[in-house]
C-alpha cells in the first residue's frame, strides 16, 4: 500500500536524484552523540513532510533534499535550538503543509475539536440506551 | 480466444445480476412469488461465471499473452511465474475484476449456504447483492475492461514494477479484497432486512458468520500488509497512517464494531437500528476506501490516479449505493423498534461502549484522512499525519482495551459493579506491579502512551484469559475460546506496539568492511560487500556476522538495482529472536569506502503481527464454533439458541 | 431528535460526496508555494558556483531594479530544458542571478558551457540551506525579486516558452 507510493516517489525522483553527485550532508545520516538531543531531532524529523516525496516524512525519505533537511535539523538542535522553533521556521516558509503534526491554526480547530464532539455525541446516544436508576 | 471467453463470461454474469435483481423484486413486490425460485440459481451461476472470467485473466497472465493490453502493459514473459500470477491483480483492471469475482462468489455462497434467514429476507438479500454487483460490472465493462486486445501486440510486455515483485504482494491484496468485498454480504443483509422489515435476533444470527468471515480475512490482510510494509520499505516502521492504509483500516474498525453489536442483537434483540447502520457503514467504508485509492484524490503522488472518468464512475456508484442505503435506512428504520434500555452494569452496556469507542476512532480516522481535502477546498494546504492519529486515536484505543478487559467479565442483563471489580482484581494488581516496576526501570526514557500501553497490555492479557477461569475447559464452547484468543491477540499486539515504540534502539553508522559495530547488546562484524545478480536485478550485498555473546549468524542486507524502470530498493536483513528483531538496512556508499548502515534492535516487535494473527484465529474459532453449534442445533430442534447465548461468559 | 439522527448519516454522506466531487474535478495542484512571497529575501551569502561568475549575496538584490533569481542544478534535467527561455529573458534585458543546488564547480561550468550562461552571479548552495530559507521546494524554480530586495513572485518548475511574457509582466509589475 504505502509501498506503491514510495515506489512512485522513487520513480519521480529518479531523474533528479540519480545524478546528484554530492555526498549526503554531514548530519543527514549521522546521529547526534547526545542521545537526548538525537531523540528530539528524530521526533521532529518524523513529523516533517518531505517536499520531494510528498507522502513520507523526511526521516524515512531517501531524497537528497530530505537528507539536507535532516542535516540542518540535527545541526540546529546541536546548536541548542528547540524543535518547535525549527518547526515554525519551516512552516513560515512552506506553510502548515510541511508539518505532519497539525498546527493550532484556526483552520485546524475543527480537527482538534473532532474527538471531543464525537465522544460527546456518542455519550449522548449511550445515555439513551441506559436504564435510569430509580433506586440504588 | 481465452480473453473473449472471459469477456463473455463477464457480460453473462452482468446480465444474470440484472435478472436476479428483477426476479427478486418481482417476486417480492410484484406478487409473483413463483419467480423467486430462479433467484438462487441465478446467483450461483453468476458466481461461477465471475470465477471463469477471473480464471481466464489469470491464464492470460500466466501465458504472457501480449495481445491483451492489460498483460502487455503489466507483465513480462521473463518474470518468475509467481509474479505473473500475482500480476493479475497488481493493476487497476485486474483488481476490479477480483472485486467483482469476490462479490459474485460471495453472492453464490449466500445463495447456497444461507439457511437461517427467512425466505423473503434471503431473496431480498440476494436482490441487494445483485444490485451492488451490477454497478461494478458496469464499471468494469464500460470503463475498465481487463480483456481489451491490442491490434499490434508488442514483442514483450512492459513488466511489473520491481518493488511490487515480492511474495508478500502475491497474497496480501486478495486477502484484503476478500475481506473488503465480503462485507458486501453484510450490506446486502441490511438492505434485505430493511426491505422486509425483519430486523431481529434471528437476522443477527444469520448475518454473524458472514461478518465474522469477512472480518477474519480483513484482519489477516491488514496484518500482512503491515508486515510487508515493515520489511519491504526498510524504514523500520509498521504503520504510517498513510491515506491508503487508513482506507483499509476504516472498514476493519466498522466491521469490528458490527461484530460486537450483532452479538447484542442476537442475544438481547436490541441495538437493531444501530446494527443495520454499522452493516451499511462497514461496506460503505470499503467502497469509500477503494474510491480514495483508485481516484488518487488523496495520495499526493498524482501518478497513482486513474483518469477522472473512472474516478467519477466510482463516485457515482458510491453516491448511488451508499446514498440509496442510507435513504432506505432513514425511510424504513422508523418502524423498527429499539429494544428495552440496558442496565448500566451489564455486558450489553460494555458492548455499546466498545461500539462507541470504535466508531469514534473510525470517525476520527475518516475526518483526519479527509481533512486535507476539506481545507484544500478553502485554498489552504495542511497535512494530517501520524502525530495527530497517535495522539488522538491512541488514548481512545487504550480506553477501548480497558473496556475489552472488563466486558467479557460482566454478565448479560445485569451485574454488580463491585462483583465485576472483584473479577478484575488480579489484572488490576498486575497492572499496579507492572507500572511500579516500569517506573523504576525506565522512568523518563519512555513516553506516556507506550508506558500506558505496556501496563494495559499486560493487564488486559491476563484479564482476557479470565473468562476461562474455573470453567471446565473441555466443555467450554469453541466461540468462547475464539473470543479469548482474539482479545488476548489484541493485548499481545498492543504489547508489541508499546515495546517497539518504547525500547527500539536505532543506530546509523558509516562503516568500512572489517568494522565491528556494537549496538543494543549485538556485535555485528561487517565482513565485505559483494555484487550479486538476480533474475531481473543486480545487487550489492553486505555480508555480516551478527551475534550476542555466543555464536553469530550471517545476515545479508542488499541494495538492489533494477534497470527498467531504473529503481533502487533496499532489502533489509531481518534476524528474528524470541525477544525481538534485528533489522539491518544497507544504504549508499559514502566517501572513503564506507557504507551507510541503518541498524535497529526492536524488542518484541514481532508481537504486533503475532497478535494480529491471533485476532484472526480467534475470529476463525468463533466462526467454526458458531457454525458447528448451528449444525448440532439442527439435530436437537427443541434446544433453543437463546438460552445458550445467555449463559456465555 | 430520533428523526434527526436517522437522517444525519445521509446528510453527512452527501456532504462527503460533494467534497469528493470537488476533489476529483479540481485541477491537480501538488506544488508547495513559498510563504515568503511579498516578504524580503532572507539574508544569505554564498560562494561562487562557476569559474567565470562572481559569488552571490542577498544584499546584492537591493539595486532599485527587479531581478530574477533562478534556482537550478547541473544534475537537473528540466533545468537544461528551461535554459533557452532564460537566454531569451536575458536577451530581453532581464538581469538573472542564480543559486546552484547541491552542485560542484566543474559540473556547473560544464552545464553552462553546454546550455549557455544567462547568469550575472551564481551562488553555490551545497546543502540546500538557502533553498530551504527561501521556501523553495525543488529545482528549477525562479523568483522575481523587486528593487528593494523583496520576493515578488515564485515560479515553480521549468519556464516554458509561453511563460516568458508572463515572467516579463511580473518583472514590470515589480518595478
Amino acid at each position: 500500500m504505502k509501498l506503491i507510493l514510495a515506489l512512485l516517489c522513487a520513480l519521480l525522483a529518479v531523474p533528479a536524484a540519480a545524478q546528484t553527485a554530492l555526498p549526503p550532508a554531514p548530519w543527514a545520516d549521522r546521529q547526534i552523540p547526545d542521545a537526548a538531543q538525537e531523540r528530539k531531532a528524530k521526533a521532529l524529523m518524523e513529523t516533517i513532510r518531505c517536499l520531494t516525496c510528498q507522502s513520507q516524512s523526511i526521516a524515512d525519505s531517501g531524497a537528497s533534499m530530505a537528507g539536507d533537511m535532516r542535516s540542518q535539523i540535527r545541526e540546529r538542535i546541536m546548536a541548542g535550538e528547540q524543535p518547535e522553533s525549527i518547526r515554525s521556521w519551516l512552516i513560515a516558509r512552506y506553510g502548515d503543509w510541511v508539518s505532519y503534526e497539525p498546527t493550532a491554526a484556526p483552520i485546524l480547530w475543527p480537527l482538534w475539536a473532532a474527538p471531543v464532539l464525537l465522544l460527546g455525541l456518542g455519550l449522548l446516544l449511550l445515555r439513551g440506551r441506559i436504564k435510569r436508576r430509580t433506586r440504588a | 480466444m481465452i480473453a473473449e471467453i472471459g469477456l463473455a463470461a463477464l457480460w453473462f454474469a452482468a446480465a444474470l445480476a440484472l435478472l436476479q435483481l428483477v426476479l427478486a423484486f418481482a417476486g417480492l413486490k410484484g406478487g409473483k412469488p413463483e419467480l423467486l425460485g430462479a433467484v438462487r440459481p441465478a446467483a450461483v451461476t453468476q458466481g461461477i461465471l465471475t470465477a471463469i472470467a477471473f480464471a481466464a485473466l489469470i491464464t492470460l497472465f500466466m501465458r504472457s499473452d501480449m495481445s491483451v493490453l492489460l498483460v502487455a502493459t503489466n507483465s513480462h514473459s521473463m518474470k518468475p511465474w509467481l509474479y505473473k500470477f500475482a500480476g493479475t491483480w497488481g493493476n487497476h483492471e485486474g483488481s476490479m475484476l477480483l472485486w467483482v469475482t469476490v462479490m459474485g462468489v460471495a453472492g453464490a455462497a449466500v445463495a447456497l449456504f444461507e439457511r437461517a434467514l427467512k425466505r423473503d429476507a434471503h431473496m431480498a438479500t440476494l436482490g441487494g447483492q445483485a444490485a451492488i454487483s451490477l454497478g461494478f460490472y458496469a464499471f468494469l465493462l464500460f470503463s475498465s475492461n481487463p480483456f481489451a486486445r491490442i491490434a499490434q501486440p508488442p514483442a514483450d510486455g512492459q513488466g511489473l514494477n520491481p518493488l511490487l515483485q515480492d511474495p508478500g504482494l502475491a497474497f496480501h491484496p486478495p486477502t484484503l479484497y476478500l475481506g473488503y468485498v465480503g462485507l458486501s454480504v453484510a450490506f446486502s443483509f441490511a438492505i434485505g432486512a430493511l426491505l422486509t422489515r425483519q430486523v431481529d435476533a434471528a437476522f443477527a444470527r444469520a448475518m454473524r458468520p458472514w461478518v465474522l468471515a469477512a472480518w477474519v480475512l480483513l484482519t489477516l490482510g491488514i496484518t500482512a500488509g503491515s508486515y510487508w510494509a515493515y520489511y519491504e520499505l526498510g524504514w523500520g516502521g509498521w504503520w504510517f497512517w498513510d491515506p491508503v492504509e487508513n482506507a483499509s483500516l476504516m472498514p476493519w474498525l466498522a466491521a469490528t464494531a458490527l461484530l460486537h453489536s450483532v452479538t447484542v442483537l442476537a442475544t438481547r434483540d436490541a441495538l437493531r437500528a444501530w446494527t443495520i447502520m454499522l452493516a451499511v457503514v462497514a461496506f460503505s467504508m470499503s467502497m469509500v476506501g477503494t474510491f480514495l485509492v483508485r481516484s488518487g484524490i488523496l495520495t499526493s503522488v498524482h501518478a497513482f490516479a486513474v483518469d477522472p472518468q473512472r474516478g467519477s464512475f466510482i463516485l457515482a456508484l458510491l453516491a448511488l449505493y451508499i446514498g440509496g442505503a442510507l435513504a432506505l435506512f432513514g425511510w424504513r428504520i422508523g418502524s423498527v423498534r429499539e429494544g428495552a434500555p440496558f442496565e448500566l452494569v451489564s455486558r450489553e452496556t460494555m458492548l455499546v461502549v466498545n461500539n462507541l469507542l470504535l466508531t469514534v476512532i473510525l470517525g476520527l480516522v475518516l475526518i483526519g484522512t479527509l481533512y486535507p481535502l476539506m481545507t484544500e477546498a478553502f485554498g489552504h494546504k495542511v497535512s494530517v499525519g501520524a502525530p495527530y492519529f497517535d495522539r488522538i486515536a491512541g488514548p481512545i484505543a487504550l480506553a477501548l482495551m480497558v473496556a475489552m478487559a472488563a466486558g467479557p467479565l460482566t454478565r448479560w442483563r445485569k451485574d454488580k459493579a463491585g462483583v465485576v471489580g472483584k473479577r478484575l482484581l488480579v489484572p488490576l494488581a498486575i497492572a499496579f506491579v507492572v507500572s511500579i516496576s516500569l517506573s523504576l526501570f525506565a522512568w523518563g526514557r519512555i513516553g506516556i502512551l507506550p508506558f500506558l500501553g505496556l501496563v494495559i497490555a499486560v493487564a488486559v492479557g491476563v484479564a482476557s484469559l479470565a473468562p476461562l477461569w474455573k470453567r471446565k475447559l473441555l466443555r467450554t464452547p469453541l466461540f468462547t475460546y475464539g473470543m479469548v484468543v482474539a482479545h488476548l491477540g489484541c493485548a499481545v499486539s498492543l504489547a508489541g506496539m508499546a515495546c517497539d515504540s518504547a525500547f527500539t534502539v536505532e543506530k546509523l553508522v558509516a562503516a568500512r568492511p572489517g568494522d565491528m559495530i556494537q549496538t543494543a547488546g549485538w556485535s555485528i562484524r561487517f565482513r565485505q560487500i559483494t555484487p550479486i545478480a538476480g533474475d531481473n536485478w543486480t545487487a550489492l550485498q553486505a555480508d555480516m556476522d551478527a551475534g550476542r555473546g555466543g555464536s553469530s549468524v550471517v545476515i545479508r542486507p542488499q541494495s538492489r538495482f533494477f534497470a527498467s524502470p531504473p529503481t533502487t530498493t533496499s532489502e533489509a536483513a531481518l534476524l528474528t529472536r524470541w525477544d525481538g528483531q534485528l533489522y539491518v538496512v544497507l544504504g549508499e556508499e559514502v566517501e572513503g569506502g564506507r557504507w551507510q548502515l541503518r541498524i535497529w534492535w526492536k524488542p518484541f516487535v514481532t508481537l504486533i503481527w503475532l497478535g494480529g494473527i491471533m485476532i484472526a484465529l480467534g475470529g476463525a474459532l468463533a466462526l467454526v464454533g458458531r457454525e458447528r453449534r448451528g449444525w448440532v442445533m439442527k439435530w436437537r430442534p427443541h434446544n433453543h439458541n437463546m438460552t445458550t447465548e445467555g449463559v456465555e461468559a | 431528535m430520533r428523526k434527526l439522527l436517522i437522517w444525519l448519516p445521509l446528510v453527512l454522506f452527501l456532504a462527503f460526496v460533494g467534497l469528493f466531487a470537488t476533489g476529483l474535478f479540481k485541477p491537480d495542484d501538488r506544488v508547495i508555494h513559498s510563504r515568503l512571497v511579498g516578504q524580503p529575501l532572507p539574508a544569505f551569502t554564498l560562494p561562487a558556483a562557476a569559474s567565470d561568475r562572481p559569488a552571490l549575496a542577498s544584499a546584492q538584490f537591493v539595486t532599485g531594479k527587479p531581478r530574477l533569481l533562478n534556482i537550478f542544478a547541473s544534475w537537473c534535467v528540466p533545468c537544461a530544458a528551461e535554459a533557452p527561455q532564460l537566454m531569451a529573458l536575458k536577451q530581453a534585458g532581464v538581469e538573472i542571478d542564480a543559486i546552484a543546488i547541491r552542485d560542484a564547480r566543474p559540473d556547473v561550468d560544464g552545464f553552462l558551457q553546454r546550455y549557455g550562461n544567462p547568469y550575472a552571479r551564481i551562488g553555490l548552495d551545497a546543502r540546500s540551506a538557502v533553498q530551504m530559507a527561501l521556501g523553495s521546494s525543488g529545482v528549477p524554480e525562479t523568483f522575481v525579486i523587486d528593487g528593494k530586495g523583496r520576493i515578488a513572485y515564485q515560479h515553480i518548475g521549468d519556464i516554458r516558452a509561453d511563460d516568458v511574457p508572463m515572467i516579463l509582466d511580473r518583472l514590470k509589475d515589480a518595478q
